[in-house]
């Protein structure tokens, strides 16, 4: 793989760029694997780059129906934080966003991470000790967030109104290290990475089929037939519940679509990202100007992509209360993605009844920021059979009640 | 220079003036100019700066479409960025300003990177700025930032003083567009008696027609127009709107349009934006085409603009981009330029086309003008800088070496029509390339569905893909009789076209250098060179290649860029254009304002504010409010200048020493009623309620499936199959959703009923040693210790009100709840106060409320319950009956992490130095675990200053606290201190209860 730098860039220049190679390259598939990923997107893509980084398991392929980081890695609010309550999600969180700090110099691709700061908004006095009790679990976790009050967040946002009438700004707990990336360019990166460690990446091929022998997986049908593996990895989001049950088992899921939207672009007037839980709205600036703004996930199971009106206008109405100045801009478009959802709204990362098959799902409304950590723990799971980090992400958890649950402190979305 | 004709403009009237402003100057133009049609008529064709390469913009377009001619408009709290010229009405005292550039629009230092646009191809940026890594954060991406976006941000402070509103429509029909083909659309269905909206985007009627010299039904087009809406006016089941945009269509036949009512009066009053939400039965797009340019080097240039644009400025506004034109055109619709243009005394240099043979009437009509056509020819080079000032024309197919030196000041480009399919494909209406003419049509065969499957879009016209009028007036009959509807055959005279040549790229053997001059976004400056760089690079699905190149997500999302791009895509990797396919296409058509959206609910009317018969009371005593769900609820009452915390102590120790007052109306009050109550009560409470007997109070938990206490509060019976469920004041409704839940989805054969109370009644608490007392001086109903004994209900007259007297107390105090009728809460908080007086009664707040119950170990929903404690950890096993066989919640509480021993339980805390524990704080265990986290064994739940006892009391779940009574523990504070705390009961207070069962 040539390295991409300025000098390359400069260099290429001066022969109108005819010299740049495939990002990846889209390989006729062979017979079988070591290890098939299913599901090229971000936790996908990020899976088969740490098998072959951290355990030298390069006979890989990763397989897409459609094109690689179509499905919510393209299509999420890109906000990284690890500011969450409880252990387990908080360690793998952290692990994440530690890792999007060098994921640029570490791919050699521009994923522009931009730790330009995250707050969650406090608007009730529920939610000021929701908060501070999260920067108490923070401390112990190692993960850097302090609660501020009102005045050091308007000074943070300036267009933020913290003295709206119904739900004034109480204040807002601050992880100064979270931020934004740039959301194709982290599935872009991951996958050149991975076929520079000559893995397969296979897109427009459909999985139709997992194939067992005496309990076990030994490969998986897809639309370009058969495919032998060693060991599976299911990462497919929105359609856990369809691939798990071609292996035989059923999920506890259920799959919603979850909306979003941007403005117009504008010349930059917001430097954070902020999250209001009570109003239920997400809003950061992007890179190229537009307002970017997260909602809600539609109440009703399906597939769509796509999502109701009325779910973005509580959004916008909700912005508006907070950022007055939204109201003279336009919304450019609005978009679904389909999001699987957990009962404890926390993920599985976990092995499955079928030996060799391991499941990465239920990231629901968060996945984004858990990318490099997924696919971190993941790997080491399907590699070792067991990672600290996903260790209580198992699926079990729901037969034993041993939930892990975010919406305590966070309000209901992460 | 583009300047006014002094003929044609029949959407103008000369006879006024409208005085308005571009970067400060004052200008002129009329009323029905749009303000792209004024400032072409005052020479303005440089109106503004490309995104990336900040490289000089004229005005491409007529209509939303338009990618270039952007401004601010407004000026304070109404500046809004982004307004289109084009679409934007002329009004006296437009303020108009130019965006994305430093200092000026002439002058323009960002422009630099124009120049440097050799080293800034599509997707350097995920190549360079790595390093140094701080680099990203501190120096390029504000540089970027800075750099990119468009128009200026809105005042940080800006109160956006219009209003915005929302309407409704039910209706059989929606038609999107007013040109012809929506025109017979509405006619049709309003004569077979169906009840049709029909809105049309821009502020007349009629669409293109008029302007192309259309003859429909034997009448000159704007006659017809007229006529059809004349007609249509007299329908009574039949309305008609202007300026309405149908923006989005979406599941089941819901549809947006955005009305902009007052943007084009300049004026206030009215509201500005009215956001229609439609129910039809049916949607008819009849949306029309959009024309598309050609790429040939230097296609960006100001004065370069689409075909059907310039004949739009010449007939409707009496404007010319130029006084010597070039067309240049694939097809025989783009002589249409050339003939208004000539009609209008304007100049045709000539037209280019890349054709080898001309013949089409079309053609035929400007070569008998003559004006030179050349054939097979191309543009290959376009001269100027801020301005067209020639063109170079080449052979299209073979460089021969000859070139011609053609000057002009504008080009007018057609590279063909693309129907509007954004309304039939926003639900997943599918689409077939149709190669004639070269365009992604409507599969009628494949619409978006409704809920019983069937279509629920139809295109008619051009949008259906009939590009010729006589074609897309046919289609309309055709369609609508599919749908039942008879509509008429309407005759319309088009001149025969001779087939267009899908010719993208022009000419065909331009090099590399010269592929990086054609421009194929003019907003995000995306060439034609940056579409084979993202297909050389592996970036070949379409999704990959808009966003790796950011073809087609400027603000006009493409309708100019996306068949060109994808038709380049197509070539680059030697596909077929359907096989590469389209992005998806996503509301709204066109931008919508943010304001429109949000309707009215704002400020004061954002959402309702809920108050209590007693909330003015507080108010004028100038109570601390803090906002509990949607109500507000007095904090404490402070006096004087008192502090929050001095006033939380006198009014605890006023309670606890003599009388208390709680405005406890907020309360949540749940009726459950009908011959199965009892056996839901039982499902729904972890306690046996059926046995409660009428008259009785029970204590009630509930939980929700998984097990875990959702909310908890006294169940009253009222009498055999009634009860009275009090909930938390923030879970009213929720608890009330979640039985309706189950009586809805899973016991709907259940004889129950249930409504929610809660703001029916007034609810008082009266508090304290002294609280019989005051009840007894009121007087009218035995309130004594036998006759009303703890837990005990009775009804009746109290002081001349009716009231329900509950016995019941959250303060381990002597103490009641009385229920008044809302209308009597106020008179009634009254009179107790006035009664009071000699016990000094006191009005207490929702902290001394807090206080209290923590002082006497009563658990708080969302203060020791997070979802994710149960019953157990917090010792109340007693009010979780174990003889039902089942209730909501009691399998998720078998489950083996649940069932375990092995929990965080609820004890007292007390730190050793008397101190208050820091709220949130948790209980620190030695060690680390395997991610190197510090271990925890607890948490505090509930800390206080407890005046009774006078010093810090909390409560907190700890991992076996109930074992571990008189252990210290240690808790963390954020700044990495410890505190230590002993291990207590959580009764602080009067463990016995002697004070409240007096």
């Amino acid at each position: 793989m040539r390295k991409y730098s300025a000098f390359a860039v400069a260099r290429e220049a001066l022969r109108h760029h005819k010299g740049w190679e495939r990002a990846w390259t889209s390989p006729e598939p062979k017979a079988s694997y070591d290890v098939v990923i299913v599901g090229a997107g971000g936790h996908g893509l990020a899976t088969a780059y740490y098998l072959g980084k951290n355990f030298g398991i390069t006979n890989v392929a990763v397989i897409e129906k459609g094109w690689l980081g179509g499905g919510n890695t393209g299509r999420n609010t890109t906000i990284i934080r690890s500011n969450y309550l409880q252990d387990p999600s908080a360690a793998i969180y952290e692990k994440s966003r530690s890792l999007y700090e060098t994921l640029s110099q570490d791919l050699n691709y521009n994923i522009m991470f931009s730790p330009r700061g995250v707050i969650m908004l406090a608007q009730t006095h529920h939610e000021v000790r929701g908060y501070i009790r999260t920067a108490h679990a923070n401390a112990l976790q190692g993960v850097d967030t302090r609660f501020i009050d009102k005045h050091e967040v308007k000074k943070l946002v300036p267009i933020m109104n913290i003295e709206g009438p119904r739900y004034p700004v109480l204040g807002g707990l601050w992880q100064p290290r979270g931020g934004t990336a740039r959301h194709d360019a982290v599935a872009w990166g991951y996958a050149r990475a991975c076929s520079d460690m000559g893995m397969h990446i296979i897109q427009q091929t459909e999985v139709t089929g997992v194939r067992r022998e005496g309990g076990a997986v030994s490969g998986v049908e897809t639309t370009r037939g058969f495919i032998g593996c060693k060991k599976l990895g299911i990462v497919v989001a929105g359609h856990s519940g369809v691939v798990a049950e071609m292996a035989g088992f059923r999920l506890p899921l259920e799959s919603v679509p979850l909306q979003a939207l941007v403005s117009e672009p504008i010349k930059p007037c917001m430097d954070v990202v902020v999250m209001a839980n009570t109003v239920h709205g997400y809003l950061s600036q992007s890179d190229k100007g537009e307002m970017v703004i997260g909602g809600g996930t539609d109440s009703h199971n399906n597939y769509t992509q796509r999502g109701s009106f009325h779910h973005i206008e509580e959004t916008v109405r909700a912005l508006i209360e907070t950022f007055p100045m939204l109201s003279r801009l336009k919304m450019l478009r609005q978009w679904g993605g389909i999001v699987d959802v957990t009962g404890d709204r926390s993920p599985i990362l976990s092995k499955t009844p079928v030996d060799g098959v391991f499941i990465n799902c239920g990231w629901g409304t968060g996945g984004f920021k858990a990318i490099p950590g997924s696919g971190w723990g993941f790997a080491e799971l399907m590699a070792k059979g067991h990672s600290p980090l996903t260790a209580e992400f198992g699926m079990d958890r729901f037969k034993e009640g041993r939930f892990i649950d975010e919406s305590v402190a966070a309000g209901v979305a992460h | 220079m583009s300047h006014r004709l002094e003929t044609h403009g029949r959407l103008i009237d000369r006879a006024s003036t409208v005085k308005f402003t571009f970067n400060g100057k004052w200008l002129r133009g009329h009323l029905g100019d749009t303000l792209a049609s004024a400032l072409l008529a005052n020479d303005r064709m440089l109106v503004g700066r490309s995104f990336k390469y900040h490289r000089p913009r004229g005005i491409v377009a007529s209509g939303g479409e338009e990618p270039n001619a952007l401004v601010n408009l407004g000026k304070g709290d109404r500046h809004e960025p982004n307004q289109r010229v084009t679409t934007t009405e002329l009004f006296h005292d437009l303020r108009a300003t130019s965006q994305n550039h430093w200092p000026s629009l002439e002058f323009d230092v960002g422009a630099i990177n124009a120049s440097l646009s050799r080293f800034l191809p599509a997707g350097f940026y995920y190549k360079t700025f790595m390093f140094p890594r701080a680099f990203w954060k501190h120096v390029f991406e504000p540089v970027i930032r800075q750099s990119a976006g468009l128009g200026s941000a809105p005042h940080p402070e800006t109160r956006d003083p219009d209003r915005y509103e929302h309407f409704y429509a039910h209706v059989d029909m929606v038609v999107a567009g007013g040109g012809i083909a929506g025109l017979i659309s509405a006619l049709a269905a309003g004569r077979a008696g169906k009840r049709v909206l029909l809105v049309e985007q821009n502020a007349h009627w009629g669409g293109r027609a008029p302007v192309d010299g259309d003859v429909i039904d034997g009448k000159p087009a704007g006659e017809w127009v007229k006529d059809a809406v004349e007609q249509l006016e007299k329908m009574e089941n039949v309305t008609l709107r202007l300026r309405t945009q149908l923006s989005g269509v979406y599941d089941h036949g819901y549809a947006l349009a955005y009305e902009r009512i007052s943007d084009h009066l300049g004026e206030e009053g009215a509201p500005r934006h009215r956001l229609w939400r439609i129910r039809a039965g049916q949607i008819i797009s009849a949306t029309g085409a959009i024309e598309r340019p050609l790429s040939f080097p230097g296609n960006d240039k100001p004065g370069v603009m689409l075909a059907s644009a310039v004949r739009d400025y010449i007939v409707n506004y009496g404007v010319t981009p130029g006084d010597r034109i070039v067309v240049v055109t694939n097809n025989d619709d783009g002589y249409r330029t050339a003939l208004a243009a000539h009609e209008a005394g304007v100049g045709v240099a000539c037209v280019v086309d890349p054709r080898p043979e001309v013949t089409g009437a079309l053609p035929e009509q400007v070569r008998a003008l003559g004006v030179p056509i050349h054939a097979g020819s191309a543009i290959s080079k376009v001269k100027g800088l801020k301005r067209v000032v020639s063109v170079r024309v080449q052979p299209y197919a073979e460089d021969d070496g000859s070139y011609e030196e053609i000057s002009c000041d504008a080009v007018a480009m057609s590279g063909g029509w693309s129907p509007v399919v954004h309304l039939w494909s926003h639900c997943g209406g599918k689409l077939n390339w149709d190669e004639a003419q070269a365009c992604f049509s409507p599969d009628p065969d494949r619409p978006p569905t409704n809920q019983n499957g069937e279509g629920f879009v139809t295109c008619v016209g051009a949008a259906a893909g009939g590009l010729r009028g006589d074609v897309a007036a046919a289609s309309v009959a055709a369609r609508l009789s599919a749908l039942g509807i008879d509509a008429p055959a309407i005759p319309v005279d088009t001149p025969d076209e001779a087939p267009l040549a899908p010719v993208w790229v022009m000419p065909v053997y331009a090099g590399a250098k010269k592929r990086s001059k054609m421009w194929l976004d003019f907003q995000n400056d995306v060439k034609v060179s940056d579409v084979m760089l993202a297909a050389q690079e592996g970036y070949e699905s379409v999704e990959h290649t808009k966003r790796y190149t950011t073809l087609g997500m400027a603000t006009d999302q493409g309708k100019l860029s996306n068949i060109n791009g994808l038709a380049v895509l197509a070539e680059a990797l030697d596909k077929g254009i359907p096989q590469v396919g389209t992005t998806t296409f996503r509301p709204p058509y066109t931008p919508i304002s943010m304001g429109a959206i949000a309707g009215e609910a704002r400020g004061e009317i954002f959402q309702p504010l809920r108050r209590t018969p007693i909330h003015a009371w507080h108010e004028e005593q100038g109570a601390y409010m803090e906002p509990v769900g949607h109500w507000r609820r007095p904090y404490c009452f402070p006096q004087g200048s008192e502090s929050h915390e001095d006033a939380v102590k006198r009014e605890i120790n006023a309670t606890r020493n003599s009388l208390g007052l709680l405005d406890a109306s907020t309360l949540g009050k749940i009726i459950v009623k009908g011959p199965d109550a009892p056996k839901f009560m039982d499902m729904l409470y972890t306690n046996m309620m059926s046995s409660l007997k009428p008259g009785k109070c029970r204590y009630g938990l509930m939980c929700n499936e998984n097990g875990f206490l959702m909310d908890d509060g006294v169940v009253v019976r009222l009498d055999e199959d009634t009860f009275l469920c009090h909930t938390t004041s923030g879970g009213a409704d929720h608890v009330h959703a979640h039985m309706e839940d189950w009586l809805q989805c899973e016991w709907w054969d259940w004889q129950v009923y249930t409504a929610n109370v809660t703001e029916q009644w007034a609810q008082i608490a009266v508090v304290g040693p002294n609280a019989r007392k005051l009840l007894e001086k009121l007087g009218g109903m035995d309130v004594s210790k036998d006759a009303l004994a703890f837990m005990e209900m009775a009804e009746g007259k109290l002081g001349g009100f009716d009231a329900r007297v509950f016995r019941i107390s959250f303060s381990g105090e002597l103490s009641y709840e009385i229920a008044v009728p809302a209308s009597q809460g106020r008179a009634f908080w009254d009179a107790l106060h006035e009664a009071g007086a000699e016990w000094n009664a006191t009005p207490y707040g929702t902290e001394a409320l807090h206080v209290m119950r923590a002082e006497k170990g009563f658990i708080m929903i969302g203060d020791e319950t997070d979802g994710t404690v149960i019953p157990q950890d917090l010792g109340l096993n007693w009010a979780i009956s174990k003889k039902k066989e089942d209730f909501l919640g009691k399998r998720g509480q078998e489950r083996t992490y649940l069932a375990s021993e092995d929990r965080w339980q609820l004890v007292g805390l007390e730190s050793l130095d008397g101190s208050v524990l820091p709220d949130g704080s948790y209980c620190v265990a030695r060690g680390f675990n395997a991610n190197g986290q510090t271990n925890v064994q607890g948490r505090v739940t509930s800390t206080y200053y407890s005046p009774t006892l006078e010093r810090g009391i909390a409560m907190g779940l700890v991992h076996k606290g109930p074992e571990r009574m008189g252990e210290t523990v240690e808790f963390n504070t954020v700044d990495g201190g410890r505190v230590q705390a002993k291990i207590v009961s959580p009764v602080f207070f009067d463990p016995e209860g002697e004070k409240q069962n007096v």
